[in-house]
């Protein structure tokens, strides 16, 4: 069963959440927990796996031999990207703008175009006390996350439970990383901001397909809108974390929270066997 | 023009209430709301809409399946498994139109895709831009650069010099959309553990990008240690920290209410926030 944890707004507690989770399951199931916010990944802060192994995250970019090339300006015609384009007498590759989707090369009627590969990120994995782990890494600079989340979901076990931390946004990365998932819990506060968020968040889930449920963070704080709008949307509320400053300091210091207060754990392994209840 | 873009690496660190405060304390600006996957801003400062204009950007593949003959080629070639049984998924569709160049009956046409809408509006503030991307929806940062354009050209217009920008978390294609060009870029970090590792990144995205950058440490006091350290890491750094301010829930009161925090209350929040926006100010006046 592979289990996302979603937001829309950034900052609500997405690893807070399944850090935990992660945490509080490992002992009883096989759990894996696959960090796919590749731009901001958090959760190793948390869980400070052993890194056993990582790999380079390359996407293939056109090479031109300007010898075979005739300037015939094909490759520029079709790229839909303008990552490729004749000036004069040469091609001029922009690499940053390639989706790497081969067209240029499979199509140049020379057969001038080969592809290189380049790295734009990084896919580490290992273990956590017994959890499996994997996240990727974007290169600071580099502007396409999609590619690193795909290649750690290829990380993710057979069988047992996969727990995915998405990044936040309603975008292609969060698409990208959610996709597949049995079920997904959307974590928000209540707050307008929380909710605005929310609303585009399970928008987002609904067109995708994909069940969802509620956690509700820093609970106490706010108006009670939230509540409001998952009973009219028929969103359950899994779980309410309420808002404490003993869970912000274990947070500030990269303390998970089942680790510095055990007592929840027994909430989040409820909270999975209601996940377990409601998804397909 | 001066351009400050607001961003923090880590969402939710205060980036959107420290944008709408400015908002309230800045003169002769216009405001942009750069964050179009999920956008806040207009929540704290009730605009409203002058303008709004589709967005239309990309292009989805179509398969015609009167023409199809099922013949399999453009499923093995496309690299984005966005074909699965002759049909397209819209999602996955990356708009490369690979499959519409080699399609051997001419069965794949290519669409034009309704991405998002942006939105020129009127605040008490002064002009703001925003924009919504569509659910589910590609090229947020071609629509970000759009925001900006839109709002040089507003601020031109009205005889304006300064444009704030509420930007996206994280340091991905919409970040550096909001930041290439930029003049200043203000940080809001948080003293977690989260927050500095993320500052570090998006600080990075700043050096790669040569824009000058700015730290504020927000909610400064839930970790006084923390808060020495990112102190201590900026200044070997030679980046200023030009804020810090401290938690308090009035800013969640403000939200509640849809108001800046610095209109609503008077406490320390406001009074930090306040010289957060004098040193900013001083450091674009010397720039």
């Amino acid at each position: 069963m592979i289990i996302s944890v979603a937001s829309g707004k950034g900052g609500t507690g997405k690893t807070l959440v399944a850090t935990s989770l992660a945490l509080s399951l490992k002992d009883n199931h096989k759990v894996m927990l696959l960090d796919c916010d590749v731009e901001e990944p958090n959760a190793h802060v948390f869980l400070k796996p052993a890194i056993t192994g990582s790999e380079a995250v390359h996407i293939p970019v056109p090479r031109v031999d300007e010898a075979k090339c005739t300037r015939c300006g094909k490759c520029a015609e079709i790229c839909a990207y303008n990552a490729i384009a004749v000036i004069g007498e040469h091609v001029l590759t922009f690499s940053q703008l390639c989706h790497g989707c081969g067209a240029c090369s499979y199509l140049c009627p020379e057969k001038a175009i080969s592809e290189e590969p380049r790295e734009m990120g990084l896919v580490e994995w290992g273990q956590a006390d017994g959890l499996n782990f994997a996240h990727g890494k974007l290169t600071v600079g580099e502007a396409m996350a999609p590619p690193i989340i795909k290649q750690v979901k290829q990380k993710a076990d057979n069988g047992g439970t996969v727990i995915i931390d998405i990044p936040p946004g309603t975008s292609c990365p969060v698409v990208e990383a959610v996709k597949g998932s049995d079920f997904c819990l959307l974590v928000t506060e209540p707050t307008p901001f929380g909710l605005n968020d929310l609303a585009l968040a399970v928008e987002t889930m609904r067109e995708l397909n994909i069940p969802c449920g509620i956690v509700l963070n820093r609970a106490g704080v706010g108006d009670d809108k939230v509540e409001e709008y998952c009973r009219k949307e028929n969103l359950p509320i899994l779980l309410t974390i309420p808002l404490d400053t003993g869970i912000a300091r274990l947070y500030s210091k990269g303390i998970p929270l089942v680790e510095g207060m055990p007592e929840w754990k027994d909430s989040f392994r409820e909270l999975f066997n209601k996940i377990k209840g409601t998804s397909r | 023009m001066k351009e400050i873009v607001v961003l923090s690496g880590k969402g939710g660190t205060g980036k959107t209430s420290i944008v709408g405060s400015l908002a309230a304390l800045a003169e002769r600006k216009v405001l942009a709301d750069c964050d179009v996957d999920a956008a806040d801003l207009h929540l704290l400062l009730s605009p409203s809409v002058k303008e709004e204009t589709e967005f239309w950007s990309g292009q989805v593949a179509y398969i015609d399946p009167d023409k199809c003959t099922e013949c399999g080629l453009c499923q093995d070639l496309c690299r984005f498994d966005a074909i699965k049984d002759f049909r397209v998924d819209p999602v996955s569709c990356e708009g490369c139109c690979f499959c519409s160049h080699i399609c051997p009956v001419e069965a794949i046409t290519m669409k034009e895709n309704l991405s998002g809408h942006w939105f020129i509006s009127d605040t008490k503030y002064g002009p703001l831009l925003h924009a919504r991307l569509g659910i589910a929806q590609e090229n947020s940062g071609k629509l970000v650069a759009v925001v900006r354009q839109q709002a040089r050209k507003v601020a031109e217009e009205q005889g304006f010099d300064c444009i704030i920008s509420d930007g996206p978390p994280g340091i991905g294609c919409p970040v550096i959309s909001s930041l290439s060009g930029a003049s200043l870029a203000l940080l809001v970090t948080e003293p977690t553990l989260s927050g500095m590792h993320d500052l570090d990144r998006v600080l990075g995205v700043c050096r790669h990008f040569s824009i000058p950058a700015m730290v504020c440490i927000n909610k400064y006091d839930i970790n006084e240690e923390n808060s020495r350290q990112i102190e201590s890491h900026c200044l070997s750094q030679g980046i200023e920290v030009v804020g810090r301010v401290p938690f308090d829930n009035v800013v969640t009161e403000s939200i509640v209410k849809g108001i800046p925090v610095v209109e609503y209350s008077d406490g320390r929040v406001s009074h930090e926030i306040e010289k957060l926006w004098q040193n900013i100010a001083e450091r674009l006046d010397r720039n």
